[in-house]
């Protein structure tokens, strides 16, 4: 891991942990972004973790761009003995994955996508190495993800996969991105799976969509009502695809107040995690079935 | 009081100086993009600078006031009409009870802002009026301003008057324009010809330009420097693994139509950006049109902070000249 700083303008410093993604990075961020946070630097004014890097907002007039800087080089070696373990929860998404809606979008924009014949699933799982579009599905939903972003627009969370790398999907993002996604698709770009909180732009492959609401203005969703974001950076994630039915019975329920998304209260400990990988998957599948 | 929409014109929204710290979360900080002429406006009409108005791009609205108000309208250039007689821009004049605002062609810049005393009223979301359409989020009902909408305005200040600015106080729009640079984030990721080719080639804003972000069209492709790509970023050149924008921030999707990410911007994602317009030509940036002929011009971090100062201290001068 190589860390780089730069600037971002007058009013922003970037700080990326490393080029590519892993969890080592990722809890690398997260603690320096909490240290940064703990600081309390004055002239700060907002700190965006993301997913291998992170960023700070300031106001140059009360602290200097260097002194900035070097208050954030001083916190490295702060965040990377902080501890690698997060007390979250684990949260079943259902996915009603090769939805109609998705697959309309998906042929709308054929003429942006690395391959105009085919759709994203069929492009994804042919560069992946899958024999199948359901076998790729199954890749998909058969191993928990780790909320490692969230961010791009209201509440949109960016997930990566809890398996060994070999096993991790990889697809680019589309060659140039839309100007149009249905709300709640299950997209994919790079090695991350997001869900586009609001319909919008977007440049990552879709491959289904979730019933589940997990953004709401208004507050009056019934597992919104304390705020309007669902999801936070350490969330678990298990997918798990459901047909039409279950996706028009789930929406009713979001409708009618009466739908509570499964979850349960976990432990994740990444040197745990790196130590096996399977044990600890089994452990947080085990938390979420007993509810 | 209140006054009603008539005609939205194209979009026209709510806005104030924004909702700072909710970018973490994706929520943009948003308000207005040309910032000084919504200040302006407010001062001009005795509002405190945060006060909410509206934004009208390309095209004003009509709005029928249904009691007394003084307003004033800042930003872009655009003939102002009470019932048929013409108003000046950058000043304060009253509109009564049952008379109607609109606006005339556009011909210079590109948004208007119309302050109205008491400022607008309907209710804060995250702690700011401003509307963000994408999150359903401020403004009226989360969206746009549409006919037959009845918008609530509060109460006047003491320092409602009339009075007028001195339009030699206000910046001039650069001819050509020039927006500054300051190179950083991923420039690394451009070969050296590029990097001189982005500041040598004439760019044109393109038609899709909003608050989001401006794209730019017309000069060069980019040429990256070969590496290979970092797992998780995505096979692309321009893809990274997704990391936080800055305000201003300049991403190149595929390294052809460069998008200078504005007030309503996502905050992070998986393209590179080559660093970020220095903040003191954000405003500007709200007043370009459609084929503008820009140019990117580098600066470092000393000239982005003198030309904050400048934009500081005109701000300063035309505060104490409307106070």
């Amino acid at each position: 891991m190589k860390t780089r700083y730069s600037y971002g303008g007058d009013e922003h410093i970037f700080v990326e942990m490393d080029e590519e993604m892993s969890l080592d990075a990722f809890f690398k961020s997260l603690a320096m972004s909490n240290a940064a946070r703990d600081a309390d630097i004055e002239g700060v004014r907002e700190i965006c973790p993301a997913n291998a890097s992170f960023q700070v907002r300031y106001d140059p007039e009360v602290i200097a761009p260097e002194d900035m800087m070097a208050k954030l080089k001083e916190l490295e070696e702060k965040a990377i003995n902080a501890e690698k373990r997060l007390e979250t929860r684990i949260i079943e998404v259902p996915v009603f994955y090769q939805d109609p809606w998705t697959h309309d979008c998906v042929m709308r924009f054929r003429e942006r996508h690395q391959d105009p014949t085919g759709t994203d699933l069929d492009y994804a799982a042919r560069i992946n190495g899958y024999d199948s579009v359901e076998a790729f599905i199954e890749a998909h939903h058969s191993a928990p993800w780790f909320v490692s972003m969230v961010g791009f627009v209201s509440g949109l969370p960016f997930l990566y996969q809890l398996v060994e790398r070999e096993k991790q999907i990889e697809v680019p993002k589309y060659l140039k991105p839309r100007t149009d996604t249905p709300k709640q698709t299950v997209g994919y770009g790079g090695c991350f799976s997001c869900i586009y909180s609001v319909r919008g732009a977007g440049g990552y492959q879709m491959f289904g969509i979730t019933p589940m609401t997990i953004f709401d203005a208004d507050e009056e969703v019934s597992y919104l009502k304390d705020f309007m974001v669902f999801f936070r950076p350490g969330d678990i994630v298990k997918f798990k695809p459901i047909d039409r039915d279950e996706y028009d019975r789930i929406v009713k329920e979001v409708e009618e107040g009466t739908y509570e998304p499964r979850s349960a209260s976990v432990i994740f400990d990444l040197e745990d995690f790196n130590g096996d990988i399977e044990a600890t998957n089994a452990k947080l599948m085990e938390a979420l079935n007993d509810v | 009081m209140t006054f009603e929409v008539v005609k939205p014109g194209l979009l026209t929204t709510i806005q104030d100086l924004g909702r700072p710290g909710y970018f973490h979360l994706g929520i943009p900080e948003g308000g207005a993009m040309d910032r000084a002429a919504m200040r302006i406006a407010n001062m001009l009409v005795g509002n405190p600078e945060d006060a909410a108005g509206l934004e009208a791009v390309f095209m004003g609205p009509e709005l029928k006031f249904n009691d007394d108000a003084l307003v004033a309208i800042g930003g872009a250039e655009m003939p102002v009409l009470v019932d048929g007689q013409e108003r000046d821009c950058w000043s304060s004049f009253t509109v009564k009870a049952g008379q109607t605002l609109k606006f005339g062609y556009l011909k210079t810049g590109a948004r208007i802002y119309i302050a109205i005393a008491g400022g607008i009223d309907t209710p804060p979301a995250l702690g700011s009026r401003s509307t963000y359409p994408i999150g359903a989020l401020g403004g009226f009902e989360g969206r746009a301003l549409a006919a037959g909408d009845t918008v609530p305005v509060g109460q006047a200040t003491s320092a409602a008057k009339e009075r007028a600015l001195d339009r030699t106080l206000l910046a001039e729009l650069p001819k050509p324009v020039e927006l500054r640079v300051l190179p950083g984030l991923y420039w690394h990721r451009l070969t050296e010809g590029s990097q001189k080719q982005f500041f040598d080639d004439e760019w044109k804003v393109a038609p899709e330009a909003d608050r989001m972000g401006y794209r730019f069209r017309g000069g060069n492709p980019m040429e990256f420097v070969e590496r290979e790509q970092p797992f998780g970023a995505g096979s692309d050149p321009s893809n990274i693994v997704d990391g936080c924008y800055s305000y201003g921030s300049i991403q190149i999707p595929g390294g052809s139509e460069p998008i200078v990410l504005h007030r309503d911007a996502v905050s992070g994602g998986g393209y590179f950006t080559i660093g970020a317009i220095i903040s003191a030509d954000m405003d500007l940036i709200g007043q370009l049109q459609p084929n503008t002929p820009v140019r990117f011009k580098q600066v470092d971090m000393q000239a982005a902070l003198s030309a904050r100062k400048e934009r500081t201290a005109r701000l300063d001068k035309i505060r104490s000249a409307l106070s």
